[in-house]
């Protein structure tokens, strides 16, 4: 086990080098890509703390992306503080979101919890859909400034790579942090839930509040990734609450693996470089994408990583 | 009071077509435990098939009602036996994740043949026309949906409750290891039942056809709002599909007409009130 500890350690920091050496490495528009790979890889695995470790299937984490996304754009546009501050109100603003629609969803499992969470995501959809005076409606809401990431920190984010590098070290910082919370006795705890939450309950586990406390996480996390996607795009629009939007993060986890925390990013990565490669030749790249996810649901559910791992010799 | 009326046949004729749509979903879920996420898929399928035998292969419109669902229902079977049948044994999100990769397939499968643009179909010449009733203007061909809608769920009632076959689909959806045990072949039978799920969705389609503008994209509705059905009226129960058809076609038709900016969002406080107070739906069974 050692052996692969380290092993992965080295991948680690190979990987975060080139990410780091990324805007000297690669040609212009790949700064763009990775940028939005490493967004939604974030989003993905905030997602994935709830479907992966607590076996929960949510299809309306728009919900948080959207409202990070929105709670960004209005904060940038109308009062226009420092871009760390209005990171941090979005994903708080998210974590409030999910807090609220959590206290009901996690009454229920299994499909019915996935329609719950159906349900109240095309809520948040609807609403910021209909509330033209604050919204904008399905114009959405742009020509917002990107300001400085701190007072008397002149940075201008505006340009794509200091963007780029503004997005690296917050997704690093927060896959650290979402990686401690799996490892920590809370994070076996909602492992345990996955497996068989009755026995975790006649252990003595507060079930529901476990549950809801790694729905106010994700929704957290994912309203950051929804904040760093809206001033990346230079706009915010209903679509990014619409369950489409849920759907991105589903398939980007089965790709690259659930059972795994790095599982998520592998997927964002290989979801936009084959969504890039395809929609080169054709429109219907979903199509495509359909048919990957199809064979990996059926042939290998455990993803690509565990494609790896097998490949390895690690667990059969 | 014309307005009411008018209301009322638009409640009705989008309520029954919900219905007859929603009925398959609910059968298979019922029975396979499947959460069809593809089944708007297959409802769009059915559009765009009876686009083709009317438009190129010039069926009248009638032959086309009748032989497109079962071209359909086919095409569901070799997808269950192909696919589908690998995954029962799992976790049920599975199947839900399955499913909604044959809907990715099917959009855009149906956006490559058929091109993204908006298509029509013209109603059959006999039922063109309009009627009154009670000073509300209503074109005949609704009333038409309302009455085969009303004749699918009969024939769907009387075949759960009246036939060998039906018995034997109870029994399997109640305890399929108990139902293999008494010589039943399941296997065969979730084929057919999942056909013949995709058999109503493409049923919808086809009748849907000629009073919905067809685009690649109009699966995706239908299926949330199927969802928002079955898990209203509870998973797996048909007269549930029914009621929450009902009740769907109602806030359309009513809430359409008074309440036009929360028509989006009614369907959805439906259905999350019905699972936060009765998770298995107004008619279900509490598993």
């Amino acid at each position: 086990m050692t052996g692969r500890g380290a092993a992965r350690r080295v991948t680690l920091l190979a990987l975060l080098a080139v990410l780091a050496a990324w805007p000297w490495l690669a040609p212009y528009f790949a700064i763009f890509l990775m940028t939005e790979i490493l967004i939604l890889g974030l989003f993905a695995a905030s997602f994935n703390l709830l479907f992966g470790y607590t076996g929960l299937l949510s299809f309306g984490h728009a919900a948080y992306f959207g409202t990070g996304a929105y709670v960004a754009a209005l904060l940038l546009r109308d009062m226009a503080p420092p871009f760390l501050a209005v990171l941090a109100a979005a994903a708080v603003g998210a974590a409030v979101v999910a807090l609220v629609i959590g206290w009901f969803s996690v009454r229920l499992t299994e499909v019915y919890f996935a329609m719950l969470t159906l349900a109240f995501g095309m809520m948040v959809y609807a609403l910021v859909h209909q509330w033209r005076g604050l919204t904008g409606g399905s114009d959405g809401v742009a020509g917002f400034p990107l300001t400085a990431p701190l007072p008397g920190v002149a940075v201008n984010i505006a340009d794509p790579v200091n963007y780029y590098y503004l997005t690296l070290i917050l997704v690093a910082v927060s896959a650290y942090v979402l990686h401690r919370i799996t490892v920590s006795p809370f994070g076996l705890i909602l492992r345990s839930l996955r497996e068989n939450s009755e026995r975790a309950s006649f252990a003595g586990v507060p079930v529901r509040r476990y549950r809801l406390a790694a729905f106010v996480v994700s929704g957290l996390f994912s309203g950051l990734a929804g904040a760093l996607f809206a001033p990346f795009n230079r706009i915010a629009v209903p679509e990014m609450a619409h369950w489409t939007q849920s759907a991105e993060p589903v398939l980007m986890t089965i790709l690259g693996g659930s059972q795994y925390f790095f599982g998520p990013f592998l997927g964002a990565g290989v979801f936009l470089l084959l969504r890039q490669w395809i929609t080169s030749y054709t429109q219907e790249w979903m199509f495509f994408l359909g048919v990957i996810l199809a064979f990996l649901v059926v042939f290998l559910p455990r993803g690509l990583l565990g494609l790896f791992d097998r490949w390895l010799g690690g667990r059969s | 009071m014309s307005t009411f009326v008018a209301a009322l046949l638009n409640s009705l004729d989008i309520g029954m077509l919900l219905f007859v749509i929603a009925s398959g979903l609910t059968i298979v879920f019922g029975v396979l435990g499947v959460l069809n996420f593809a089944h708007g898929a297959l409802y769009m399928l059915g559009a765009y098939f009876a686009l083709t035998a009317v438009r190129w292969i010039e069926l009248p419109f009638w032959a086309a009602l009748v032989i497109v669902p079962f071209a359909v229902a086919i095409l569901a079977a070799a997808v269950e036996r192909l696919a589908l049948r690998r995954i029962y044994a799992r976790h049920p999100t599975q199947a839900l994740l399955l499913t909604f990769a044959f809907l990715l397939i099917l959009n855009d499968a149906v956006r490559m043949i058929w091109g993204p643009g908006y298509q029509i179909i013209d109603p059959p010449r006999a039922l063109t026309g309009t009627f009154v009733l009670a000073g509300a203007v209503y074109p005949l061909y609704s009333l038409f949906v309302i009455a085969s809608g009303a004749a699918v769920g009969l024939a769907v009632w009387l075949l759960f409750s009246r036939t060998l076959i039906g018995k034997r689909i109870r029994a399997a959806a109640l305890d399929r290891d108990m139902a293999l045990a008494v010589g039943i072949d399941v296997p065969r039978l979730y084929t057919l039942v999942f056909a013949f799920g995709a058999w109503l969705a493409a049923f919808g389609g086809a009748l849907a056809a000629p009073m919905r503008a067809l685009g690649p994209a109009m699966g995706d509705r239908i299926i949330i709002e199927s969802f928002i059905i079955v898990v209203i009226g509870g998973l797996g129960s048909f007269p549930g599909a029914l009621l929450g058809a009902l009740i769907l076609g109602a806030l359309h038709g009513f809430g359409g007409r008074w309440f036009p900016q929360f028509d989006i969002v009614w369907p959805y406080v439906g259905m999350a009130l019905v699972l936060l107070l009765r998770p298995h739906g107004l008619l279900g069974r509490s598993a």
